[in-house]
């Protein structure tokens, strides 16, 4: 039998739940001449600033037991050239949904930036990054309490028409709270989690490896939390959940959605394996069938 | 961009610390002297960007460095192993730059992708120059190699135990080189030094932190005069002219 693997995001229809996390698969053109990007279920494209960012110094880096710390710092070209330039260009060779990542340093930056988004035709979801750990000036702010967390999301809601996705940052004491302040002020949906405050110090030099001290620790190590975090916030709230953290097979994917999530983000696995997704949405037929499950949509929350 | 399984043919110290390693498979995806393959390692999350050494339809030879746990976990492969790699990484050196005098100057282990230039250089009919720099007579590598191809070498050590005694860049000084560009590979102090003191153009070989290795995390951006630039993507390779020191 055909196995059902499609989702709904808010009305915005993915054959599959595998989605790129933002920062993973840079603007996706990049991996283009790599696999069909058609495969995918969506592309959420690197997180994009009001104006172009350089980012933070190298080494930006740092490997972990299972895991890697990034402190990339949100390099990106600014709103003008992802509307304009990316977006465009990646839609000359990929139909399926996309999700324009946005950060902001300001309630203004969110507005404008996700105003551009809303109105660029090639977009169709927005996600409101509010919990980057890379920047010293505001992101993380955003993330950490509710009614700054609330206030971003009535911000960008009054300015768009397309579904607004708020990504969680979990780096906080109660992710449901932030998320439940989120679906209070108007969130669509939500993203969960982004990276870990981490670190690592190079024992031989006695100094830290990123040259920012600090960065986002993700990959498999973080997914028992990840898991954890999803499960709670899809209990404390009715919006739809992308779940996102650690994930690295069809059989986490099929995890995730038993905790809550309605789609599955799959980041630092893209970093370390190019072809993670393809492989991850080839591999979803076999493990449904070993499990039984005839359509993904039957085991959203099933948990 | 291919994955491809390669399995080792051979694993040998040719220096301290330092290996050759010869790996047979699918090589179709590399392309040109400068290019770079990422190794992953059983244990090791991130993979291991390695340049090219020496490639033809069959093999790739790769000469690394111990640095670390991932290095030390590939010394201790043996022939038979398999190995995955990410294969046709990076651009490459620009052969055609070179009008018809070519000069090399690696540092350390940078004398590796120097090799596979060097071989496509003479294969051009160009004169080529080497200019090997190490710490000490010990960690000297590669010379018969280069000369094998026609190539003049010579060498410099810090402490003067073969060669000329100091840098690269001193034996430039003392020796009567001919070149019209010139191509360096090496430690980030050897790379500026060399830009400093060659008085034409030419290009360098950089070494950065990386994540994927293809261009889409964005982990080892440098500032260039163009802008940020990506050194697993738009480099390794770049241009002096546009590299901000």
């Amino acid at each position: 039998m055909v196995r059902d693997l499609s989702v709904s995001l808010c009305g915005i229809s993915l054959q599959n739940p595998v989605i790129p996390a933002s920062g993973t698969f840079g603007f996706g053109l990049e991996l283009a001449d790599s696999f069909d990007l058609n495969v995918l279920g969506a592309i959420s494209l690197k997180g994009t600033t009001l104006e172009a960012r350089y980012g933070n110094p190298t080494p930006r880096v740092a490997e972990c037991t299972e895991g890697m710390i990034n402190s990339v710092g949100l390099q990106n070209p600014g709103i003008d050239v992802l509307v304009g330039e990316k977006v465009p260009a990646l839609r000359k060779v990929y139909s399926q949904p996309v999700i324009a990542n946005i950060s902001g340093f300001s309630l203004d930056e969110y507005r404008t930036c996700c105003m551009r988004a809303d109105a660029c035709e090639g977009i169709d979801i927005i996600e409101v990054n509010i919990s980057c750990p890379n920047v010293h000036n505001g992101g993380m702010a955003f993330g950490t309490s509710c009614e700054s967390a609330s206030e971003v999301t009535r911000t960008v809601k009054a300015v768009c028409r397309k579904p607004v996705f708020i990504k969680l940052s979990p780096n906080v004491t109660d992710i449901a709270a932030i998320a439940r302040a989120c679906e209070d002020a108007g969130a669509d949906g939500l993203t969960l989690v982004n990276t870990f405050l981490g670190m690592r110090i190079d024992i031989a030099r006695r100094r830290p490896v990123i040259a920012n001290k600090m960065g986002g620790f993700s990959g498999k190590a973080i997914f028992p939390i990840a898991l954890r975090m999803v499960y709670q916030v899809a209990h404390a709230c009715s919006i739809p959940v992308m779940g996102c953290g650690g994930v690295a097979s069809a059989r986490d994917v099929i995890e995730m959605m038993m905790a809550g999530a309605t789609a599955v983000q799959v980041g630092a696995e893209n970093i370390r394996n190019p072809f993670a997704c393809p492989q991850i949405i080839s591999e979803l037929p076999g493990v449904m069938k070993e499990l039984n499950i005839d359509k993904l949509t039957d085991i959203i929350g099933i948990a | 961009m291919k994955e491809a399984v390669l399995t080792i043919l051979e694993n040998l110290p040719i220096a301290p610390r330092t290996y050759r390693m010869k790996l047979s498979g699918d090589t179709s995806e590399i392309r040109c002297s400068g290019e770079f393959v990422q190794f992953a390692i059983d244990g090791k999350f991130l993979r291991r960007p390695i340049s090219v050494h020496d490639v033809d339809w069959e093999t790739l030879t790769v000469i690394y460095k111990v640095v670390g746990e991932g290095t030390a976990a590939m010394a201790a492969m043996l022939p038979g192993d398999k190995l995955k790699a990410l294969t046709g990484l990076g651009n490459s050196f620009d052969i055609d730059a070179c009008r018809s005098k070519a000069l090399l100057l690696g540092g350390g282990v940078g004398a590796a992708p120097l090799y596979q230039l060097a071989k496509e250089l003479c294969s051009q009919n160009k004169a080529v120059t080497v200019v090997l720099g190490f710490n000490n007579a010990s960690e000297i590598m590669l010379v018969d190699e280069f000369e094998g191809l026609g190539a003049t070498v010579y060498v410099a050590t810090m402490d003067g135990s073969a060669g000329t005694k100091g840098f690269v860049t001193d034996v430039l000084r003392l020796k009567n080189i001919p070149y019209d560009y010139f191509y360096a590979c090496g430690p980030m102090p050897m790379l500026k030094a060399v830009c400093a003191a060659v008085h034409c153009p030419g290009e360098v070989s950089l070494e950065e932190r990386m994540g994927c290795g293809a261009g889409f995390c964005y982990c080892c951006s440098i500032q260039t005069v163009n802008g940020p630039r990506r050194v697993c993507k738009d480099g390794p390779v770049f241009k002096k002219e546009d590299l901000i020191w």
